[in-house]
């Protein structure tokens, strides 16, 4: 840069040939990106707001839907989404650290803390795949009716949720999942559900103990149960067997949960993917010395910023998702 | 930003003799609060779900003022926002902060509006 000031402006601030906010070229774009992504982020969380603000009574309740750990049974609303948190946030020390060993031409650590970072990133992405795989598969199941709304099943006794295969009947039907290789012009069809709806409809008229749970939220909070008169009139609504979630319908109940749930953590899990993958990078670099011919380790830091940002960003999708 | 960290957090409240040490302490005050909101979120305390502030119930003003608490931490020490120039640090937060704030404002007066009117208007949506 000396050589190329030559008229003396460099007594001026914003006069060029220097850096007036503090920091190099390279961190101010990071910066730039950051902020442009984090308007991405929040675009798409006040849409997540609008269409929750808009169906502000059927919205499903989050830590009814995520309320599984990975090896243990039963219901745990919120605590692997915690750990989920609680990993990131780890990751996230062992980036500064790595920045701050970086500072202090310290490549033994810078090494080992951007080791555990990728691993620390890793370990996340995993849950949230596993997150999507049970959120997908789905749990109890439930019935749709011909206007779209979800109705699921409850215990009368116990108050539990109970799943199709609870009480459903086996009716046995000619109805058999179409295949592509059946089929003229090699058209298919999505796999059936494991229930027909006659088989479900069916089941609740013979279980007396069956009632169904509307989406609409009462005034203590709680879904609507419907009594055992309602369920039986209510049925004659019922359409569609639904089991799981997918971009079209989810059993949880409105549709956009299921869209944006997908499409928020997927977004956000794609930044992770992708910032391990920079991560692993700057982790072999460090490794063949790179930085340490350079002379500093501004690198580290400027992928540092991203990997927090990461962090960041989760910290919003954790309480607008799973708490709020 | 190479030279000089500052070493306290809490306006001063809590000071730290290295920057490695600011780094565990900023740790431990984000787990303890993500700790607060799990335990507040399995809890659901009755003065908290049926008090209402600007139609908001107060637990979920809870949860949102403690997320911005948090988002300060990372960026201010994790993304060392505490050590850069004052003019950078403004020019980062005010410009989201405004354009987001504007953001929210429309969507969530327009939303409240579509719902009165699916409340109260002649739609039929539950068949």
């Amino acid at each position: 840069m000396d050589s190329t000031v030559t008229t003396g402006t460099e007594e001026n601030v914003w006069g060029g040939g220097n850096q007036p906010l503090g920091v190099s070229y390279g961190k101010l774009m990071m910066w730039f990106f950051i902020v442009s992504d984090a308007l991405t982020f929040s675009g798409f969380l006040a849409a997540y707001g609008f269409s929750r603000f808009k169906f502000a009574d059927t919205w499903p309740i989050a830590d009814e839907v995520f309320t599984h750990v990975p090896f243990f049974h039963g219901n745990y609303p919120m605590y692997y989404v915690a750990f989920m948190t609680f990993i990131l946030i780890m990751s996230s020390v062992t980036m500064v650290l790595a920045v701050d060993a970086g500072h202090k031409m310290q490549r033994n650590k810078v090494t080992w803390y951007m080791f555990f970072t990728v691993i620390g990133g890793i370990i996340f992405v995993g849950s949230q795949a596993w997150e999507w795989k049970t959120f997908i598969k789905g749990d109890f199941g439930a019935l749709e009716t011909k206007g779209g709304r979800i109705l699921q099943f409850v215990d009368a006794n116990s108050g539990e949720r109970l799943a199709l295969r609870d009480f459903s009947k086996t009716i046995p039907s000619e109805r058999v999942n179409h295949e592509r290789n059946k089929g003229v012009w090699y058209y298919g069809e999505t796999a059936l559900p494991s229930y027909s709806l006659n088989e479900v409809v069916e089941g609740v008229k013979a279980n007396s103990n069956v009632l169904i749970r509307t989406e609409v939220i009462n005034e203590e909070g709680h879904k609507t149960l419907l009594t055992r008169e309602e369920t039986i009139e209510k049925l004659n609504d019922a359409k569609l067997v639904v089991e799981g979630a997918n971009l079209i319908r989810n059993e949880y109940g409105s549709r956009l949960f299921g869209d944006f749930f997908f499409f928020i953590t997927g977004f956000h899990g794609f930044h992770v993917v992708t910032g391990v993958l920079i991560n692993l990078i700057i982790f072999f670099n460090v490794l063949l010395g790179t930085y340490e011919k350079r002379g500093h380790y501004e690198m580290v830091e400027k992928v540092g910023l991203y990997w927090h940002f990461v962090d960041l960003v989760w910290v919003f999708v954790f309480t607008f998702f799973y708490l709020v | 930003m190479a030279h000089g960290h500052k070493l306290e957090i809490f306006r001063g409240l809590w000071k730290f003799k290295s920057n490695t040490q600011k780094i565990w302490g900023v740790l431990a005050f984000l787990t303890f609060i993500t700790a607060v909101e799990v335990g507040l979120g399995i809890a659901k305390p009755v003065i908290f779900t049926h008090n209402y502030f600007l139609g908001m119930k107060l637990l979920n003003w809870i949860f949102i003022i403690l997320t911005i608490v948090k988002a300060y931490y990372i960026a201010w020490d994790f993304m060392h926002l505490r050590d850069e120039k004052s003019s950078l640090r403004r020019t980062i937060v005010w410009t989201p902060v405004f354009l987001v704030s504007y953001l929210i404002f429309i969507m969530l007066f327009e939303a409240d509006y579509i719902y009165n009117v699916y409340h109260e208007g002649f739609i039929k949506w539950n068949f």
